[in-house]
């Protein structure tokens, strides 16, 4: 696990801007990057300068867009592929099993608008299912950036990998998360704690986790937060350490809370070190109503409010806190 | 109460979702204008009071980004209030930027392209005895599944389900054509077994005489050629028109742009 880190702040930006410009940079210095894209919009007006003819646009059809993917990964090339997330895991699924799954070639999907981050456009453009789907197939790296600076590192170090990444993205800018050295595999440590680990996927679960730890710092609780970039291959030594030392865990995700990530870190417990474990994220509902990202995720609990309130529960359960007073510290310490 | 009044009310209310602070699918909302209200105002049976009837019409509007265009025609019609129209995309709502059944009169949530043919084909299935319309954008008809549910409706010989496509010849990021080509559009529906109609898709008169026209055992396809953010002069035909979001100054001349087009009385 990378250790907490401070790095100076960067201005929000849409990662998914920052992965398109570093695309494109990328696309100039190596012939065989290509970019598909599927009408997302994200490219438009973008100047590919010497790589213009390895911009294919193949209109809103992503059962094609994976198998042109798949093509060109078998014949040496390295495609990124540009649709939204659910479209990328649900719509075009079996071109995505078969076709590069099953032959683990390297194409890089990245999906944008993960999680709720379509937001009022509503349950046709938010993607809930979508890591459990992903982690799902064979030999598929699966990347939840928490910021654009990591959206650019996992771009990078996805080159280096042989076989094909799924990596999602969100819709608008997110605050940076102070998250030091992003290496793909090694989970990170946002905070130091010794009371209780929250274990993150993706920039909102990681920004409400930390905002929860500040809160529960005042109830003499320190929790620690870790963020976990990387779901597939999921850092098991990581999850093990905190299970192995803490009373209970809570896992955080942008996503339905079956198959998800929570469900990924408890069959890691589960095959390894039993823990309580909470898992906070998606109810089983489509979004009933409109609204933003924030709205939305706060609607349904995905906030820090829950992570304090669930944080609490557990450790009472475990008879960790003695009761007492709000008002003094003392009484309601751990 | 005419249809051309019908309209113009239909565009002034999406130019004002489109001023909320979320922005909406202008263009391809504006397009659709004509095609809605021709549908909802004298071809399709419906009750509003009865959104559920058995004996109801069906309509999908595959292309779930002109939900705009759908909530302000539902509106118009009695389906859901007007004032409610402007809790468009708020938090709370039940108006999202794509249309679920949550809002009377929606038969089925739309949004992910391509989906709403083969729908169409499950009601008109069921009941041959009413008739179901479905509304396609262009770009959407780059879809693989929009021409798998083509060959089964003729194959079925589905001859009340039709049709409609928004051919208003722009998608998110340029033209259909520069994009990924879509013609010669006729000769391909043809191929698939489907009578094709070729309209001015913002004349409700051309519109009303194609909706009309069944053919005995074989489905039909209405290509109607529209502009995408028609009666905008500053944005039609404009790709940027695909999404939205009006600035107080930019909204107030829309509705000023309008309601001159409207004393002029042109279509």
């Amino acid at each position: 696990m990378t250790p907490p880190a401070s790095q100076p702040a960067r201005p929000a930006q849409p990662a998914r801007v920052a992965y398109r410009d570093l695309l494109i940079a990328l696309m100039t210095r190596d012939p065989r990057i290509y970019c598909l894209d599927s009408d997302t919009g994200l490219f438009t007006g973008a100047d590919f300068g010497t790589a213009a003819d390895r911009y294919v646009n193949l209109g809103i059809a992503e059962h094609n867009l994976m198998g042109v993917a798949a093509g060109l990964a078998a014949s040496g090339k390295i495609p990124f592929v540009n649709t939204m997330a659910t479209f990328a895991a649900t719509r075009a699924l079996e071109a995505v099993k078969i076709d590069i799954a099953y032959n683990g070639l390297p194409v890089r999907i990245v999906a944008t608008h993960g999680g709720l981050a379509a937001g009022h456009l509503g349950p046709t453009h938010h993607s809930l299912e979508d890591l459990a789907i992903m982690r799902a197939l064979p030999g598929f790296t699966v990347i939840v950036p928490a910021d654009s600076a990591a959206a650019q590192e996992a771009v990078l170090q996805s080159l280096e990998l042989p076989g094909p990444v799924y990596i999602r993205l969100g819709r608008s800018a997110t605050p940076p998360v102070a998250c030091g050295p992003t290496k793909l595999g090694l989970a990170q440590r946002l905070r130091a704690g010794s009371d209780i680990a929250v274990f993150t996927c993706g920039p909102y679960p990681a920004l409400a986790a930390l905002r929860a730890a500040e809160q529960l710092a005042g109830h003499g609780v320190q929790a620690a937060v870790i963020n976990v970039h990387t779901v597939k291959p999921l850092d098991t030594a990581a999850v093990l350490a905190e299970a192995r030392r803490m009373p209970a865990l809570i896992a955080v995700e942008e996503h339905w809370r079956s198959g998800g990530f929570g469900g990924l870190i408890a069959e890691t417990l589960c095959d390894h070190a039993p823990t309580r474990l909470a898992r906070i994220g998606m109810p089983d509902t489509f979004a009933e109503v409109a609204g933003d990202q924030p709205y939305l995720l706060d609607h349904y609990r995905i906030s820090h409010k829950e992570i304090t309130a669930v944080a609490l529960a557990l450790l009472a359960d475990a008879g960790k806190i003695t009761g007492g007073a709000w008002d003094d510290p003392d009484l309601s310490r751990v | 109460m005419t249809a051309a009044s019908v309209a113009d009310r239909v565009r002034e209310h999406i130019v004002d979702m489109c001023a909320g602070p979320e922005g909406g699918h202008l263009g391809g909302s504006l397009s659709l204008v004509e095609i809605l209200t021709t549908l909802y105002f004298g071809v399709l049976r419906l009750d509003p009071e009865s959104p559920a009837a058995a004996d109801r019409d069906i309509l999908i509007l595959s292309k779930g980004h002109g939900a705009l265009a759908l909530y302000a025609v539902l509106a118009e019609r009695g389906f859901i209030p007007v004032s409610e129209l402007a809790t468009f995309g708020q938090p709370g709502s039940r108006l999202m930027g794509h249309p679920g059944r949550a809002v009377p009169g929606v038969e089925m949530p739309t949004g992910a392209l391509g989906h709403g043919l083969a729908l169409g084909n499950g009601f008109a299935l069921a009941a041959r005895d009413r008739r179901c319309f479905v509304v396609l954008g262009d770009g959407e008809l780059q879809e693989g599944s929009v021409w798998e549910a083509a060959m089964a409706a003729s194959s079925l010989g589905l001859d009340n389900l039709m049709a409609v496509v928004d051919r208003n010849g722009l998608q998110l990021g340029g033209e259909t054509e520069a994009t990924m080509a879509l013609e010669p559009l006729a000769d391909r529906w043809r191929a698939f077994g489907w009578a094709v109609r070729e309209v001015d898709g913002h004349d409700p008169g051309e519109l009303r005489a194609a909706f009309l026209a069944t053919e005995p055992g074989q489905p039909v396809v209405v290509l109607a050629h529209t502009v995408k953010g028609s009666g905008l002069p500053f944005i039609q035909g404009r790709p940027e028109s695909h999404f939205a979001r009006l600035s107080e100054r930019q909204h107030a001349r829309a509705l000023a742009v309008l309601r001159a087009r409207q004393r002029r009385g042109s279509p």
